[in-house]
């Protein structure tokens, strides 16, 4: 892939990231650590020239479309952000209705209310299985698209996620792809001295995944292990990701920034700090 | 008559319709020897899938072949599918999942096996959640009249089966959830009993009638929800009192739904007694044992009946 369409990219995701951190902002609750974090891994999927293949405005009418699953939940600002900003039919007025009552922008995605996010999501684990099972029934089809999941790094404390990844080498799923957003946090401290998850990728190689580890932060690093699949396995991305990328006082106290909204103050210095940076990406 | 498992009437059900409804497909965890979900995957093994012993996998899967298009079925014990009640929760429920949940092995009627394989509060579980429709069917032909509404009814479906068999009843036609058909005609009281409970109320209602004191109706109890207001109204009407049997805690299940009902909606409040598991837990024992244990029998309907209705 051409190397300006990165640099395009990186330009394009500053608006991602303000966007994510006003609507955490005018709701004052939300999880803008994981939200920023996850940015340039559901970018590279959903954006213009990006992997997945999907038309926002013929949503619903693909059958084929590639799929992708929010599993941890707790992330969907950045989705409901970048679904905005590659043209599917929710507008900057209604981004900032996240967490409002009767909004179609659930805390959590609710694909009742919106469809665009595929699934309902927020109970960690359970993203990762829907994904299984939309594999499973487009290999049935022998329909020839891609499932693509991202779950948190201490979503795989879940037992849940264990399944999937006993399940999904043993049916040799290859059509599916799990990206594990590895920000090394979750609400209570550091990921590792919760419970500790390391080595990951050793885990889901021992489980018969195609494993590859990136920056997450990287376009091209990601964009080029989402193209490398696996003839019959299949795969894991293992992202290493920074909580709160993108906002200096957010990745200086990474615990704090998993689930709180920033005051008037905290705002004005976390949107110069995004619009100061559009290199991140590259 | 021989007595047929609803379990195997669910069996050779799906592997009928197969056919006919190629969107089917079916998911088991290691039990489908038990639930006879055997029968579809020897008929369609493409469309079968054997997840292992993987629960609440197998119910987010499900919800990820419904959203590609497909119906799944998936089946385990009554106990271990609802005991997976946070992925029913929001995986189906919450995203209204076109997700059929066959739990077999319900009630204390399951036998030797003892309580951890019991399905005892899964009715409680079920009919709390708005859009699952929860069916009990009391027969060989309801049931199999109830999975193919099922598949044809879009959004999630809870069926409560039993190991053991079931006396034909009749139940030939099934229409819509919350109606329940009438077995007997009657006066002032009302027996409403589902599943392997409605054989026994059934003679019990014939008994008490022969013996010239009551004369109860009665009716299959087939659905926990939902409820239908303008069939509840019509029994508020025509009765004063109203006996709910089932296999399963009456904490929570068809009884506890129509008391809710009767007390809130009748025009005037009626009297809802709840006769099935007494909040204990299940324990071993041979079926007719623990049926009898438990006062699941013609005779012990009739002993309750004199001491609590005449």
């Amino acid at each position: 892939m051409d190397k300006k369409i990165f640099e395009r990219w990186a330009k394009e995701t500053p608006k991602i990231r303000e966007n994510i951190i006003k609507m955490i902002h005018q709701c004052q609750s939300g999880h803008p650590g994981g939200s920023l974090s996850a940015v340039e891994i559901i970018y590279s999927l959903f954006a213009k020239d990006g992997i997945m293949n999907h038309d926002p405005a013929k949503f619903d009418t693909i059958k084929e479309r590639d799929r992708f699953i929010l599993s941890k939940g707790h992330g969907i600002p950045a989705l409901y952000a970048t679904l905005h900003a590659v043209g599917y039919d929710i507008s900057e007025k209604e981004l900032m209705t996240l967490r409002h009552v009767d909004s179609r922008l659930q805390g959590h995605p609710d694909r009742v209310r919106l469809p665009f996010v595929e699934a309902s999501t927020g109970s960690l684990g359970q993203g990762a299985s829907i994904a299984q099972g939309l594999a499973m029934a487009y290999k049935l089809d022998k329909i020839n698209n891609h499932i693509y999941c991202v779950i948190g790094d201490g979503e795989m404390q879940e037992g849940q996620i264990w399944e999937v990844a006993l399940s999904a080498p043993h049916q040799k799923l290859n059509n599916l792809t799990v990206i594990l957003d590895y920000n090394k946090g979750q609400i209570d401290g550091m990921t590792n001295d919760i419970l500790k998850i390391d080595p990951p990728e050793e885990k889901w190689k021992a489980f018969g995944w195609h494993v590859q580890v990136v920056d997450g932060h990287i376009y091209e690093e990601i964009v080029n292990a989402l193209k490398n699949t696996h003839p019959d396995k299949p795969s894991m991305i293992v992202a290493h990701t920074i909580k709160g990328k993108g906002i200096s006082f957010m990745e200086e106290d990474t615990v704090k920034w998993h689930g709180v909204g920033p005051t008037d103050d905290e705002l004005k210095i976390a949107l110069d700090d995004i619009r100061n940076n559009n290199t991140i990406g590259l | 008559m021989s007595k047929i498992a609803t379990r195997k009437s669910f069996g050779k059900a799906l592997e009928e319709l197969g056919d006919k409804y190629p969107e089917v497909v079916c998911l088991d965890a290691d039990l489908s020897k038990s639930t006879q979900s055997q029968l579809f995957a020897k008929k369609y093994p493409d469309r079968f899938f054997e997840m292992g012993i993987q629960e609440a996998n197998m119910i987010g899967c499900a919800t990820g072949m419904a959203f590609a298009g497909k119906i799944p079925f998936i089946c385990s014990f009554s106990a271990f599918l609802t005991g997976r009640y946070d992925q029913i929760r929001i995986s189906v429920g919450y995203a209204d999942a076109n997700v059929k949940l066959i739990g077999t092995h319900s009630g204390v009627g399951i036998g030797e096996d003892g309580y951890s394989q019991m399905g005892l509060e899964d009715l409680a579980l079920m009919r709390t959640l708005p859009n699952m429709v929860v069916l009990q069917p009391a027969d060989d032909k309801e049931t199999r009249e109830m999975i193919e509404w099922a598949i044809n009814h879009k959004g999630p479906v809870y069926f409560r089966l039993t190991r053991h068999g079931l006396k034909e009843m009749n139940m030939d036609k099934f229409e819509k959830p919350g109606i329940y058909p009438q077995l007997k005609e009657g006066e002032k009281i009302a027996f409403l009993a589902s599943g392997g409970l409605l054989e026994y109320a059934f003679d019990a209602a014939k008994n008490l009638q022969n013996s010239g004191k009551i004369n109860p109706a009665v009716y299959n109890a087939n659905c926990a929800n939902p409820l239908d207001n303008a069939f509840m109204s019509m029994l508020a009407e025509n009765y004063q009192e109203f006996v709910v049997f089932e296999d399963h805690t009456v904490t929570g299940g068809i009884g506890s739904a129509i008391s809710e009902w009767m007390s809130e909606f009748a025009v005037t409040p009626k009297r809802v007694r709840r006769y099935g598991v007494m909040n204990v837990y299940g324990e071993s024992g041979t079926p007719e044992d623990l049926y009898k244990k438990h006062g699941f029998t013609t005779e012990a309907i009739c002993e309750y009946a004199q001491k609590n209705l005449i």
